[in-house]
């Protein structure tokens, strides 16, 4: 048997360093648990300072825009789900909105509010994740149980609303697939009068504990104008002290008639993220509360806008109908969408979730291009991580918020 | 459609304020259908105008830079430079054509760092060359890939997706010996 050995390369900036010269290159991921997924990290330490940041990602590439100039519109739907897997619901929504302004569509009222609702249940249950994952990996165990419960909780209802508990592939264009039912809109209500005490306890865990707070106050800053210049977006740009939300800024799918506010930070600091995304969580069941009471106020109503060119049938009547069937069929295999180019950004967990489409008119997209928050929050961790210590990593990724489905895309 | 006309009177303001920062560069606004301001300029005077739209119109963040392969049409990358004002809560959507022979564009990492994925991931899959990148390589596909996966040639079910085993597994072939 041979042995092995470890050959360790140091960075040639090192390596000539007569002071240190102790230069070690290390790889961090990308099968790395506080990583998040397959993100790599190719970290040059000196001692235990990092000087050089460098992520390498598209370990999960699976050609996304490709795919979807291959299936057509309609059947990219469940690949939109795919991307940032821990809130599909929203991926799908962002989607379906880009569409519907390519094509000119106004989905009905009812459509909307249950779009709301679904976006602030994704919203709570990515930054659920967010919190669970980055408590474990500074070493509060206790969250991540707690948190996954509560998402759990969510995803739940969701099982019962769509028929998945990820994935839902729910949306369509033009509205969502089915309406909501009285039991689903119960279990919605008894959810969110019970988050809110759930969320203080966890926030009683983190916010005044002297552990997460030395391991996230003053790590990984940003000032607001290079959160700017660095493309950062959502929580990120909000924790330097920019309040800019697109559910404010560009309001969609009825969202200037919501009441809520846009919590920001004021160092820009992993600890003001952190406090972001928990104030951002409170938001949210204020909005689902309100988007409750408006789905109470409009039963009966339409859920799906009608349009025969670019709306699928009734399911009920694709049942029945041979017609209907081949109507359906058509438009899954064969949606031809106005020519021309339209962009809708979403306010999604991670930021600023974009798709930009362009289509000339045929079956076959000419373009779809993903403009993928995380994607950017992955770009900055160098701007964040260099010059400080090796374990403060993970507090900066954690904090950053991404998910490498949709970065890789 | 209430997003639109809202979208509609917004773009108006920022029309006029793109024309204020662009003027005296040559330039054509175009009417986009979803109603966002947007202009088309050379390749020779990208650069300027994309500097000129920071400081003079105020779009302080870039959204995305990507690539339309228009092909046939010539010329047949359309090059898309999408700003954003955090101020001014607006957008302005810069588009360049450029020709298959010589697809290069100015890199704008100096104006915006935040780009810098941005023009790698377009160079990586549309072979889109950003002149002046800080470093200008690969950011999905392997380092060694050889083709632009975006490219309109380029089949559905991919090129070679199993190279890297294959060469490795015929090495192994070659030199495997049964044990004595």
């Amino acid at each position: 048997m041979s042995t092995r050995t470890f050959e360790y390369s140091v960075g040639p900036e090192l390596a000539d360093d007569p002071v240190h010269g102790e230069g070690l290159r290390i790889n961090m991921g990308p099968q790395h648990p506080a990583t998040h997924g397959v993100l790599r990290l190719k970290i040059d330490l000196d001692g235990e300072t990092m000087r050089r940041i460098e992520p390498v990602v598209g370990y999960l590439h699976r050609g996304k825009e490709k795919l979807c100039e291959g299936l057509g519109w309609a059947r990219f739907f469940p690949h939109t789900d795919r991307l940032d897997y821990v809130q599909p619901l929203m991926n799908n929504i962002g989607y379906a909105l880009a569409l519907e302004k390519l094509a000119g569509i106004e989905v009905p009222e009812r459509g909307q509010i249950v779009r709301v609702l679904l976006m602030e249940l994704s919203r709570i249950a990515a930054h659920l994740i967010y919190l669970g994952c980055t408590g474990i990996d500074l070493g509060a165990v206790t969250i991540f149980f707690n948190t996954f419960k509560e998402r759990e909780k969510i995803y739940d209802i969701l099982d019962l609303w769509s028929g998945h508990r990820m994935n839902n592939t729910y949306v369509r264009i033009g509205g969502v697939f089915s309406d909501v039912s009285e039991e689903v809109e119960e279990l919605t209500r008894a959810f969110l009068a019970g988050f809110p005490a759930e969320l203080d306890v966890q926030e009683k865990c983190l916010t005044g504990n002297r552990i997460w707070y030395d391991r996230n106050r003053d790590v990984g800053r940003i000032s607001a104008e290079q959160a700017l210049a660095w493309a950062l977006t959502g929580p990120n740009l909000r924790g330097s002290g920019v309040a800019h939300d697109l559910r404010k800024a560009e309001p969609y799918s009825g969202y200037e008639g919501y009441e809520f506010d846009v919590p920001v930070g004021t160092a820009g600091d992993c600890y003001d993220r952190y406090l972001v995304r928990v104030e951002e969580m409170r938001q949210s069941v204020r909005i689902a509360e309100q988007a409750l009471r408006r789905l109470k106020e409009t039963r009966g109503g339409e859920v799906l806008a009608e349009d025969r060119r670019y709306i699928l049938p009734p399911k009920a009547a694709v049942r029945t109908s041979m017609e209907e069937l081949i109507h359906q069929f058509k438009i899954v295999t064969d949606l031809r969408l106005p020519a021309g180019e339209a962009y809708q950004g979403i306010e999604s967990s991670k930021g600023e979730l974009g798709f930009f489409v362009v289509s000339d008119g045929t079956r076959d997209p000419v373009r779809c291009h993903i403009r993928a928050p995380g994607l950017y929050n992955v770009q900055v961790i160098p701007v964040l991580g260099e010059g400080r210590l090796l374990s403060d990593t993970v507090a900066i990724i954690g904090s950053l918020d991404f998910v490498m489905g949709e970065v890789d895309r | 459609m209430t997003a639109t006309a809202g979208g509609a009177a917004v773009a108006s303001s920022t029309r006029e304020r793109v024309r204020a920062a662009l003027a005296g560069l040559a330039h054509r606004e175009i009417e986009a259908r979803d109603g966002m301001a947007a202009v088309e300029v050379a390749r020779d005077v990208l650069a300027a105008a994309l500097r000129r739209l920071r400081d003079a119109a105020g779009f302080e963040a870039v959204t995305f830079v990507t690539a339309v392969d228009r092909r046939p049409a010539v010329p047949r990358f359309e090059v898309v430079h999408q700003l954003y004002s955090v101020a001014h809560r607006d957008r302005v959507r810069v588009q360049t054509r450029v020709a298959e022979e010589d697809p290069a564009v100015p890199s704008c990492v100096e104006v915006w760092p935040g780009a810098a994925f941005m023009e790698r991931e377009c160079f990586d899959l549309l072979g889109i060359v950003f002149t002046g990148h800080p470093g200008l390589k690969r950011l999905m596909m392997p380092e060694d890939y050889r083709y632009h996966p975006l490219r309109k040639e380029f089949p559905q079910q991919g090129i070679e997706p199993d190279r890297h085993y294959r060469e490795w597994d015929e090495a192994r072939r070659r030199t495997w010996r049964p044990e004595e």
